[in-house]
């Protein structure tokens, strides 16, 4: 079965003729050709598939593309501002948070949603907010402390 | 995966005359259970109806005799919720360690309750606040105890054409503390979850729950320990002996993520300290 799905991606409206079985992280990458969004395990266990949803981090892998009718979703493509790195993804280069690079969309999407919301979290709840995003190469110090010192430098909230 | 139809109804009315039509029609709430079964093979359903647009079921109220948490409340929801936290901070810690951020996102509470694992985190705490599960259908609805609620491993008393619509939750009366044994912090399933209510008065024990996860085919009340407890004092040797006696009210099995005798014993450990925590 197909139906016809309508949604907002990176701020540009989509309407698309979907696979009922396609998964929001498939059609993102094949259907909009968005390749930051990462297929890891497939079962919501890595985190490198992580979007927002709504404004939410979700694992795209385990949410059915057909179930986002209405749904503005974000992935790391839509996270530059005018061209600029986000001071985040810039962060992340600075304290050596990447080195493969295969989790990093994830992180920076889950990271995202944790600074929204906390804009200055402490270690232990940068930690936790991550639990879900496994990184093979960096052992998390730097990743962990790109987010708390993004959290630090950007003092207004908004801008996140 | 199998092909199959699509329908999102937006109002239970609809929901539930699309389901008496198509009665093997497999419901999606956050899909983080179905979808990985759909994707393994283990569901291959022809019709999946997804109840995202049924605003209803994400309802949460407030009332003289306690609190209605919609089925479709998201475990992301529960943890944000000011109400709940101030209400039921055990409750709300159990949703908190539930998967990933990620995952309680698109999770929520009536799916952790029916996907009906045994080591399901929701359960035990819910169970111990004495939840009471409300059931609709074309029929009408009927309100069930949770701990009557489950027959058996990833099985419910749900019938054909009947859903969660929401849970109740009497106003609680003591603390209620969860805690779960397991090897990560987060993103991993319960080994053992034991989840221990003590109301008191004039320093003795006047209602207890003990409810166990994991530890058997289907969550349950540890009443033996319970009526141990009540009209007590607590003092350590009734501490130890609590934890005895719930560990040998369990009926744990050996599996990949421990041995029955291990389960026991972490049984016997967590009652203790829950108690301890509640002294």
């Amino acid at each position: 079965m197909k139906k016809i799905i309508s949604f907002n991606v990176n701020g540009a409206k989509q309407e698309l003729y979907l696979d009922t079985r396609k998964t929001l992280l498939k059609m993102l990458r094949e259907d909009l050709e968005l390749m930051g969004v990462h297929l890891g395990c497939g079962g919501g266990d890595c985190g490198a598939c992580t979007v927002l949803l709504n404004g939410e981090p979700v694992t795209s892998c385990l949410v059915l593309a057909v179930d986002c009718e209405g749904a503005e979703i974000t992935t790391v493509e839509g996270v530059q501002q005018n061209s600029e790195l986000h001071p985040l993804q810039q962060s992340m280069i600075e304290k050596g948070g990447i080195q493969c690079g295969f989790c990093t969309p994830g992180m920076v999407m889950n990271s995202l949603a944790l600074l929204r919301e906390n804009p200055q979290p402490t270690e232990v709840e940068a930690r936790q907010a991550l639990s879900g995003n496994l990184c093979r190469c960096t052992g998390y110090a730097k990743i962990v402390e790109a987010v708390l010192d993004t959290g630090k430098t950007m003092t207004n909230s908004k801008e996140v | 995966m199998k092909t199959f139809e699509h329908y999102a109804p937006d109002s239970i009315e609809e929901l539930l005359e699309m389901l008496k039509s198509k009665p093997n029609a497999k419901l999606i709430a956050g899909g983080t259970d179905l979808l990985l079964q759909m994707k393994q093979g283990t569901a291959q359903p022809e019709t999946v109806i997804s109840l995202k647009n049924v605003e209803e079921l994400r309802g949460f109220s407030v009332s003289k005799n306690g609190y209605r948490l919609g089925a479709g409340m998201t475990l992301r929801g529960i943890t944000r919720s000011n109400e709940l936290t101030q209400n039921f901070p055990g409750l709300v810690y159990a949703a908190g360690v539930v998967a990933s951020e990620q995952i309680r996102t698109l999770a929520t509470l009536g799916g952790n309750i029916c996907n009906a694992s045994p080591s399901a985190d929701m359960v035990p705490p819910l169970i111990a606040l004495d939840a009471v599960v409300q059931l609709v259908s074309n029929q009408g609805q009927r309100d069930l105890s949770l701990s009557d609620f489950f027959k058996g491993p990833g099985e419910s008393v749900l019938k054909s054409g009947e859903i969660m619509h929401s849970i109740f939750l009497p106003q609680p009366s003591g603390n209620m503390i969860y805690s779960k044994h397991a090897p990560r912090k987060f993103m991993d399933l319960a080994v053992v979850g034991v989840a221990v209510r003590l109301a008191k008065k004039n320093g003795k024990i006047n209602e207890a729950r003990v409810a166990l996860g994991a530890v058997g085919p289907v969550p349950f009340r540890a009443e033996k320990t319970e009526a141990l407890l009540a009209g007590q004092t607590l003092t350590t040797e009734l501490m130890l002996e609590a934890g005895e006696m719930a560990a040998g009210e369990c009926v744990p099995i050996d599996d990949i993520r421990g041995s029955a005798w291990y389960r026991k014993r972490m049984v016997k450990v967590h009652v203790r300290r829950n108690l301890e925590t509640l002294r």
